[in-house]
């Protein structure tokens, strides 16, 4: 389980990127995180992966406290950052060294196939697309089997249908060995299509304002009823997200009427 | 290799021109519209390759250029890796250094000279060590510009898979700055055949430099350019032997080169 403890973020120049977060994922929950640009939160992925210190507060892997990189959490970037000089082979096993070779290699041809590259363990990452670029990237994080897995904007820069695609090979991967996902999203279909929970963010310092539960069953159908009404439900939070604080709750009733459920 | 085919035909239309243009001088001087004394024509350079290959001096002098441009570059490579990269890696170190080294740079090749001379003598040790300023100072300035610029990105990559110091050196910076520093052995090369000769005028027995120094004094063009053209084919082929051998370590690169 990953537990955040009243994490704060304010970087050297004095920007406050992130304010008094404290929020639990369970073992096997998928929770998305959405809101405004600047909000923070790359900020938070980056804290809990250990690529930057928090200010205040603490994070803990099933009770271990996070200081630096961790074996347990892995991370995809909004970019694929996979290391051209490698195979797609090498790429995928880069976080396996300690392995056997053949052990290894198994692992590797496994996570490959499940993200629908099989065959392309040899080839070069210029010689993949985009798309393709960015499921070794979801392979190499998944290899190393770690409990909490971190994704920012995986699939921003990917059409929709490919997006889709993509969903699909990310929770076959998850359903095997089950980690918590903490993924970033600007598209709320996304986060409703992949996510237990959803955390909208408001920015400037960026703070949670509102969780939304999604317990539609999986695999979920964008046509459904409920899929909608959490859609509706994350998009008036957003738009509140964004709206100037002062004037948030005299807001919220008229909005309220109209979108009421 | 796909690619191989074009390529091949592209070497050989580089040929064409120095080609043509070595018919029509030739042609221009059979004729009798142009007088080859102080230019021979190409049979007449051909021919003094052919003598002094055959009494084996041609030999001789590429070899012993050849010696003095490999140990001045092995010198000069191996310093400005290693000072390279430790300007290029430690704020401290290359804020010490970097602003002396550049001031260095920018001395004429010449200008050193005579200090060599008086410092080493005029022997192989001035030479080698003329050679490998030349040469240090491309490597230098290309390692250190090339592990300054590593992309974050990248080691990040390496920071969430806990590479140790040493991981990360060999498993990701090594391999990102690669492509700089071969390209920076190539030009370092290139500047030590330019030093070679600046070495050999400064008094030689032997090297294609001392050929150059002799055909002049002897007032025999034809040496000279034989010296230039020999001096050319060597550059030409020390540089492709560079290049083949990085050619297995560089084939993920994604350049316009292997698109041609
Ligand atoms: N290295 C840094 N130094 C200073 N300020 C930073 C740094 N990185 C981010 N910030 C600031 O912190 C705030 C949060 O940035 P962050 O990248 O976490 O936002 P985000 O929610 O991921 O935005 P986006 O949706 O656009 O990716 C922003 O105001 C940003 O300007
Ligand atoms: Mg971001």
């Amino acid at each position: 389980m990953l537990r955040l403890n009243g994490l704060s973020k304010t970087y050297a120049d004095g920007t406050e990127a992130l304010r008094d977060i404290s929020l639990q994922v369970g073992k096997g929950e998928i929770l998305a995180l959405v809101g405004g640009s600047g909000c923070g939160k790359t900020t938070l992925l980056r804290l809990i992966a250990g690529l930057d210190v928090a200010s205040a507060g603490a994070i803990t892997v099933n009770g271990e406290t996070i200081k630096g990189p961790h074996a347990s959490i892995g991370i995809v970037f909004q970019e694929p950052r996979l290391l051209p000089w490698l195979t797609v082979a090498g790429n995928v096993g880069f976080g396996l060294a300690d392995l056997a070779p053949q052990e290894r290699q198994a692992r590797i041809l496994h996570a490959l196939e499940k993200v629908g590259l099989a065959g392309y363990d040899q080839r070069w990452p210029r010689e993949l697309s985009g798309g393709q670029q960015q499921r070794v990237a979801i392979a190499r994080a998944f290899v190393t089997a770690p409990k909490v897995l971190l994704l920012d904007e995986p699939f921003s820069a990917l059409d929709a249908f490919t997006r889709a695609s993509l969903h699909d090979h990310l929770l076959l991967l998850w359903a095997e060995t089950k980690p918590t996902v903490v993924m970033v999203t600007h598209d709320v279909e996304e986060a409703i299509t992949l996510a237990d929970r959803v955390v909208v963010m408001r920015p400037r310092p960026g703070r949670m304002m509102e969780t939304i539960s999604v317990t539609l069953d999986r695999p979920r159908d964008r046509l459904a009823l409920g899929f909608d009404k959490a859609k509706r439900r994350i998009l008036h939070a957003l738009d509140r997200s964004l709206q100037p604080e002062k004037s948030a709750p005299a807001q919220k009733g008229a909005d309220n009427a109209s979108h009421w459920w | 290799m796909k690619g191989s085919r074009p390529s091949r035909s592209f070497a050989l239309a580089g040929v064409l021109l120095p080609l043509l243009l070595a018919v029509l001088w030739e042609a221009a001087i059979r004729s009798g519209l142009a007088v080859g004394r102080l230019m021979p024509p190409p049979s007449t350079i051909g021919a003094t390759l052919w003598e002094l290959a055959k009494s084996g001096e041609l030999q001789l002098h590429c070899l012993t250029t050849l010696g003095r441009v490999l140990a001045g570059f092995a010198l000069g490579a191996l310093l400005g890796t290693i000072i390279g990269a430790g300007a290029g890696a430690l704020v401290v170190v290359r804020r010490l250094i970097d602003p002396t080294l550049q001031a260095l740079r920018a001395v004429p090749s010449i200008a050193w000279v005579p200090l060599f001379i008086l410092w080493m003598g005029i022997f192989e040790t001035s030479k080698v060590a003329l050679i490998a300023v030349g040469v240090f100072f491309p490597v230098y300035l290309g390692v250190a510009g090339a592990i300054e610029g590593i992309d974050r990105k990248l080691i990040e990559v390496g920071q969430v898979f806990r590479l140790n110091r040493w991981a990360m050196i060999h498993r990701v910076m090594l391999p990102a700055v690669l492509p700089a520093w071969i390209i920076s052995l190539r030009s370092g090369l290139g500047l030590g055949f330019m030093f070679v000769v600046a070495a050999e005028f400064m008094g030689a027995s032997e090297g294609l430099g001392f050929l150059l120094v002799d055909g002049q004094q002897m007032g025999k063009p034809a040496q000279i350019l034989a010296a230039i053209i020999t001096f050319a084919v060597l550059g030409k082929l020390a540089d492709g032997v560079l290049v083949m051998i990085s050619k297995p370590l560089l084939v993920w690169q994604d350049t316009a080169r292997g698109a041609l």
